[in-house]
């Protein structure tokens, strides 16, 4: 396994361009390896004595999850936490949400109760961009209907650059319901502008069309998605889609799509990652998911690290006072 | 230097810096208890940038005078600085490498220019939540004075007076590409790149 570059080669940009993290297709390459740097170093203060920094003191981050989430809402709690910012939370579920109205008043209350920074998970694509625009507080997106995930991509990222020393050429190949994801997306956005390659496949049903301009390859034969491949990442089949008629049983789309310990041998170098949660037996055989090269637990160290490094690189300075002397 | 540098001053050339250098790695010597196995009692800890290159220079003048291993870490204290929200930008935090315990240790913190002494008091925090050394001293090249904490250094290479508006640069072979100590005016650039969208 690659080591953390060593101390001589800082990123080769100081600092992000952007003011909120909403989608990963705006970032450039270079701002996403100022993120991965940065969260390599957050990742070591996850295993010292005091796993606590005092870097965000006096900053106050809301965690707004309009839809349900048990992992990124405690990942990003516990990143604000290790960072010493304060922590505020709020859980709605979306059915009961009248989305344009309530998300306006969202707004306005947060610029009223002084929060800093607004991590939101909504099911409507672009409640993120909306907040931006008419709150003066740090968005970062965790998660905005089949739109986007940045946070997400950014901690797999991370995740392969553990175990490959360069982007430029690795295959990735991503199986599952491309239509429905945004952990699809976000991926495709990070891998494509560091140099990898992106091969998606999954049944017809659940495959965009015209998603090939985003600079990917399509296959629907995992056989083919599974050739030559560094790292394959399975995606979560949704439980209910089963009603949708996208796919015929759960039997049938693991047959056809699901990860087994049979490629595992027949590919002995390919690595398997999954977002989470997994149902074992339908997108990976139950031994996959406990394979020494099924890398799903680090996904999960890391998201916590990539989420401190991303709060830690948008949060708001003062704009106008005088910068301390340092030294 | 920097771009909006004017220098004012040479303050030290290649053979004041290793002249320095060379009475600094006998001062460290004479901290290490002649009982002891230093690489396991001892240790430098250079803070980014500078300081790592500084103290990994110490380290192979004492292996080649003295002929003692000391081991070497490196500390970069960003995350722990208290003007996070004094700044339009967060600087980058760059590597923390200590790779031995340091519970127990005697320590010297190795830095290029000490000025406020508010990055040794960060350094000072990042080490106390990594362990309990036996003792932390305090190295480095140029003391310009005003402090804004009860801070001093154990360990000078030269004490100079400055006003606040000027700054001191040592500038390095493995960073920089040239060697040497300098006075200079500096322009404030740290509002300067407030263009984010």
């Amino acid at each position: 396994m690659a080591t953390p570059v060593d101390s001589a080669e800082p990123p080769t940009l100081s600092s992000l361009q952007h003011r909120h993290l909403l989608d990963l297709s705006t970032y450039s390459a270079d701002e996403i390896q100022l993120i991965l740097a940065t969260a390599r170093e957050f990742r070591s203060v996850l295993d010292r004595r005091i796993r606590r920094v005092p870097t965000l003191q006096g900053v106050t981050v809301a965690n707004m999850f309009f839809e349900p989430s048990t992992r990124t809402k405690l990942s990003f709690g516990l990143a604000s936490g290790r960072l010493s910012a304060e922590t505020v939370s709020f859980s709605k579920s979306g059915s009961s949400v009248k989305k344009g109205e309530t998300l306006k008043d969202t707004a306005q209350n947060i610029e009223a109760m002084k929060v800093d920074m607004v991590v939101i998970r909504h099911s409507s694509p672009g409640a993120p961009h909306f907040l931006s625009r008419c709150t003066n507080s740090v968005i970062i997106n965790a998660g905005d209907g089949a739109h986007a995930h940045p946070t997400q991509a950014l901690l797999d990222i991370l995740t392969m650059s553990e175990h490959f020393d360069a982007f430029e050429g690795l295959n990735v190949s991503i199986v599952g319901d491309i239509t429905h994801s945004r952990v699809a997306r976000s991926n495709i956005n990070g891998l494509t502008a560091l140099g990898a390659n992106v091969t998606l496949c999954g049944p017809k049903t659940m495959m965009p069309v015209g998603i090939e301009a985003m600079g990917v390859r399509v296959t629907h034969r995992l056989d083919e998605a599974l050739e030559g491949c560094d790292v394959a990442m399975a995606l979560r089949i949704q439980l209910e889609r089963q009603d949708e008629g996208l796919f015929p049983s759960l039997r049938e789309y693991h047959t056809r799509f699901g990860i087994t310990r049979d490629h595992l041998t027949r590919h002995p170098d390919l690595l398997i990652m999954h977002p989470g949660p997994v149902n074992r037996g339908v997108e990976l055989e139950s031994e996959v998911v406990d394979h020494e090269r099924a890398i799903i637990l680090s996904q999960v160290t890391n998201g916590v690290a990539v989420r401190m490094a991303v709060l830690y690189l948008l949060a708001p300075g003062s704009r106008t006072e005088h910068a301390g002397r340092t030294g | 230097m920097e771009p909006t540098d004017r220098i004012k001053a040479q303050l030290m050339d290649a053979d004041d810096l290793r002249r320095t250098l060379d009475r600094m790695a006998r001062q460290i010597v004479e901290l290490v208890d002649p009982d002891d196995d230093p690489a396991e009692t001892f240790a430098l800890i250079g803070m980014q940038t500078r300081g790592v290159y500084l103290a990994r220079r110490l380290r192979d003048r004492i292996q080649s005078v003295e002929g003692l291993d000391i081991p070497v870490g490196t500390l970069d204290a960003t995350m722990y600085r208290d003007d996070v929200h004094l700044r339009a930008q967060q600087p980058v935090v760059r590597a923390t490498r200590i790779p031995f315990d340091i519970s127990g240790r005697h320590l010297v913190l190795v830095d290029d220019v000490v000025y406020t002494g508010r990055t040794v008091r960060a350094a000072l925090d990042a080490l106390m939540d990594m362990g309990r050394p036996a003792s932390v001293r305090f190295l480095v090249i140029v003391d310009r004075g005003h402090r804004e904490l009860p801070i001093a250094a154990d360990i000078v290479g030269r004490k100079v007076p400055t006003l606040p508006g000027e700054m001191v640069r040592v500038r390095l072979d493995e960073v920089d590409g040239r060697e040497g100590v300098w006075l200079v005016e500096a322009e404030r650039t740290e509002e300067a790149s407030s263009s984010r969208t």
